[in-house]
């Protein structure tokens, strides 16, 4: 709680309007099946900012996240309203194309463990079809470095990716992620499976990233979402309370709800 | 109070014997189960191996009154019918695997399911004899290929409820993590989930092959038997159990005894089968 | 950042758009308009569905060919086939019954003696025996399942006869001789010798599907049982209780393999078409009749006769099989609501 800001300092308003933001949905509902589990959802998502999305587990957010790169389709759901990305209709994007643009982190850290580290890191490239032996091993370093990775496992790159600790996993993921080079990296709750030296380092790297790439974090924890985010998006079943700047929506709610929320009275 | 105490401590001395006696009992089953494992093991080991030599493995029969001889023929005969069964077996068990697997989310899969299941239960020797109908009589000749048709329809249930089961297997994580990368489906099915389930359905394509390279009854009027050296598929071919089959009926001695012996290969043949296996599908990586 | 001249523009051309390497893509016009199916995907399930369809062509086609190739015998026997004790291939009679019985006489026998065996057996793996010698002895029992039916049959003949016809037999004969199971001449080849080499190789499926079952049952009843203080044997009745569909489909299971098996019983039982009710005297099965005549099988009717035996079995097993999926099957459904 200490790095909350406890100020008296009313921190403004600050809205994305649909120009400026990068990925804008638009009356977004979201199904599994007859169950629906988003309503109605309106947000401008701006680029290379970093947006958490908090919320009481079961709140939609990890559907609204999986609806921005059509993996909510995976697992046979389906929505209605509309997905802009970049002002295009995300139906209109293959979505093979689309998930190599809006790059995804998951939960529980999954690298491929019948691959070596190093293919991990070019898996996206190498089942395209890049065969430069040269260039993936150029590309892997590169990627490695940027997560902070490669003095640690430079001498086993040859190694499973199962074989690291799971931090090392995590990140490990992310840059498998950034090696396809994507505008947009979702990270769907990508620290709770983690100790918390391994998350530190994890929101490190985020706050580096942000330089190059948007991105949309989904959390459980609300420091977390002060900490590192730049805008956040309150969720609770299934709607969108309340977006805003994330020193607003922590000192200064303009919804009911938020502010219990934030103060810890439920979820 | 002290009459009830008794009478329950009574009891419960009853009960712990009752109990005792059951768990001795299931012991000495358990003895019983595994006795005739190792009589065979030991007949067969201890009448076959006087005749395990070199000649066995390299030299044809010999006719009736000659001793020694080998069984060169059958041994390759044996390899050639199991390969044509994997061969045959293996795409249609791997990829109807993979189709249940993938997209048997539906009545057909379910249908399949079902149908495989049942198939495995079905009688070699019924699959003889389909494969002497769809084979034999069109071909107007007993082959080696008949024989592997045979071990194929053998052979692809186990095959393809395996694969699906390994595929199955697999965490949707790493799936997701796939297609989160922008790998289009079937790629990330064959070259990331298929990868990761290799080990496994390497497991039962082995449990299918030597089952098949164990079989007699499919091959009797399939592949016939051979007593000279053919590796032509369109001709009837010698088997290692067809021999033992043979042999073990004949009046002789001598043919007796070479079938223990080839019995002792047979079994040989197919542990080395399962240690192969395990070699090929030993992982490349070491993983904590 | 990778050096830019190194790959022209800095994309990754794929066959389906391109990779950005440097820089981002700010047009998506360039982006493919579509969002149709992937084509490589339709071919990868086109192309596993085309296999599937084979398997389940595979097993139509089988029931198929079996009832065409033995059309001439059903039509010429029509259901006597399945009550006509006579089978001479010289007279050109074909009556299945002697086989029917023989086969079924030569599974009920077998499973009579090894159920008892294999479940005592499956408790002792799923409930009793200690971590260390658990997993030997079912490698054991798995072993077992896989040593080739001729085996065994090579084994009956020379090790198993002897031993029924010289010490088994005559002591049976001595003291129970009034049955008239025990009654009679003393081969060895016979249906005892049948029946005991299937409780043989019959005893790996019942015992390690049974086990499966057990330790699959859950563990709150049989826990709570024994934290009531319940003896180990007392909450095995409960695990027991639990599982009985599951074990009758195991049992089925048994059954049908027993009914199938060819090569073992073919090499140990007689091989003579008769019915009688002494387990001393050789019998025939289905499948040993197959396996005996069928390359002697020299006319038309003959052949057909013997593929109409293939068909039966066939039926009957895959009636016997699906009874028993249901069984499992049910058990697994009843689980997971619970």
């Amino acid at each position: 709680m200490s790095r909350i800001p406890v100020t008296n300092i009313i921190y403004e308003s600050s809205k994305v309007t649909e120009e400026e933001a990068l990925i804008s949905t638009k009356s977004l509902s979201a199904y599994f099946g007859e169950k629906q589990a988003l309503f109605e959802v309106n947000l401008n998502i701006p680029e290379k900012q970093v947006t958490a999305i908090i919320g009481p587990s079961g709140c939609g957010k990890s559907t609204f996240l999986r609806c921005l790169n059509r993996m909510h389709e995976v697992i046979g759901g389906t929505y209605t309203g509309s997905i802009l990305f970049d002002r295009t209709d995300l139906r209109d994007i293959n979505p093979v194309e689309l998930r190599r643009r809006i790059g995804m982190v998951f939960q529980k850290p999954n690298p491929f463990p019948t691959m070596s580290i190093m293919n991990n890191v070019v898996a996206g490239l190498k089942l395209n079809g890049m065969r430069d032996k040269k260039l993936l091993k150029e590309i892997a370093e590169e990627n490695l470095k940027k997560v902070g990775l490669w003095d640690e496992v430079k001498d086993n790159l040859n190694r499973s990716g199962a074989s690291i600790s799971g931090g090392q996993q995590q990140r490990l993921c992310i840059a498998r992620t950034i090696a396809l080079n994507p505008e947009v990296i979702l990270m769907d709750e990508p620290t709770s499976a983690l100790d918390p030296i391994a998350t530190a380092k994890i929101e490190d790297l985020i706050y580096e990233l942000k330089k190059e790439y948007t991105i949309i974090i989904v959390t459980h924890n609300m420091q977390q979402a002060a900490r590192i985010s730049d805008y956040t998006a309150f969720f609770y079943m299934g709607r969108l309370i309340e977006f805003d700047n994330t020193k607003k929506i922590f000192t200064n709610p303009s919804k009911k709800q938020t502010e219990e929320y934030i103060s810890g009275r439920f979820g | 109070m002290e009459a009830e105490l008794k009478n329950y401590k009574r009891r419960l001395k009853y009960r712990k014997a009752i109990n005792l006696i059951v768990n001795s009992l299931t012991f000495i089953a358990a003895l019983i189960a595994i006795l005739p494992l190792l009589l065979i093991f030991y007949y067969t080991v201890s009448k076959g191996i006087s005749r395990l030599n070199l000649e066995f493995f390299i030299e044809m029969p010999k006719p009736v009154g000659e001793s020694g001889g080998g069984m060169a023929n059958a041994i390759v005969g044996t390899l050639i019918l199991v390969g044509i069964g994997g061969v045959i077996g293996l795409p249609v068990g791997i990829m109807s695997g993979i189709y249940l697997a993938e997209f048997g989310n539906n009545k057909f899969g379910q249908l399949l399911r079902f149908l495989t299941d049942v198939l495995s239960g079905v009688p070699s020797i019924v699959i003889g004899v389909v494969a002497y109908t769809i084979v034999v009589i069109p071909m107007e000749q007993f082959s080696a290929l008949a024989g592997g048709v045979a071990l194929a329809i053998l052979m692809i249930p186990t095959i393809t409820r395996t694969t699906e089961e390994m595929i199955k297997l697999v965490p949707h994580s790493y799936r997701e993590a796939g297609l989160g990368l922008g790998i289009p489906k079937w790629k990330t099915s064959l070259f990331i989930v298929l990868r990761t389930a290799w080990k496994g359905i390497a497991t039962g394509v082995l449990l299918g092959l030597s089952r098949a390279a164990g079989e007699t009854a499919p091959l009797l009027f399939t592949a016939l038997g051979n007593r000279f050296w053919s590796t032509n598929v369109f001709e009837p071919i010698a088997s290692l159990t067809v021999y033992i089959y043979d042999y073990a009926r004949a009046p002789f001695e001598d043919w007796n005894a070479q079938a223990w012996t080839a019995a002792l290969v047979l079994i040989i043949l197919i542990s080395l089968l399962s240690l192969t296996f395990k070699i090929i599908t030993r992982s490349k990586y070491k993983t904590n | 950042m990778y050096e830019k001249n190194r790959y022209a523009d800095g994309k990754w051309k794929t066959d389906r758009g391109e990779i950005n390497l440097i820089g981002k893509m700010k047009s998506v016009k360039k982006s493919v308009k579509s969002s149709r199916v992937y084509i490589g995907d339709l071919i990868y399930e086109k192309m596993t569905l085309i296999f599937a369809i084979i398997v389940f062509m595979m097993v139509i086609l089988m029931g198929y060919e079996m009832y065409i190739n033995s059309k001439m015998s059903i039509d010429k026997f029509g259901w006597n086939f399945l009550t006509e004790t006579t089978w001479d291939p010289v007279e050109e009679i074909y009556g299945a019954l002697p086989s029917i019985y023989g086969t079924l006489v030569s599974s009920f026998l077998a499973l009579l003696m090894v159920v008892p065996l294999s479940l005592a057996v499956a408790i002792y793996l799923a409930e009793s025996a200690p971590g260390w010698l658990e997993k030997p002895l079912s490698f054991m029992v798995e072993l077992l399942a896989g040593v080739p039916s001729i085996v065994y049959g090579l084994w009956g003949i020379f090790v198993l006869v002897p031993w029924l016809r010289e010490e088994v037999e005559p002591f049976l004969n001595e003291h129970f001789g009034f049955l008239p199971f025990f009654d009679g001449p003393m081969y060895g080849f016979g249906m005892l010798a049948a029946a005991i080499i299937l409780s043989i190789m019959v005893l790996p499926i019942i015992t390690s599907i049974s086990r499966d079952i057990m330790k699959s049952v859950p563990s709150i009843q049989k826990e709570a049982a024994l934290a009531l203080g319940a003896t180990k044997w007392e909450a095995i009745k409960i695990v027991l209780k639990n599982s009985k569909s599951g074990i009758l489909g195991a049992i089925m299971l048994g059954l049908g393999r027993a009914i199938g098996e060819t090569m073992a019983v073919t090499m140990v039982i007689g091989n003579r078409p008769i019915i009688s009710e002494s387990l001393f005297d050789p019998g025939y099965t289905m499948a040993s009749i197959i396996a005996n005549e069928f390359t002697e099988a020299t006319t038309e009717l003959y052949l057909s006769a013997l593929i109409e035996l293939a068909l039966i079995l066939f039926v009957i097993t895959i009636i016997i099989n699906i009874a028993a999926r249901l069984l499992v099957w049910s058990l697994e459904k009843q689980w997971k609501r619970n």
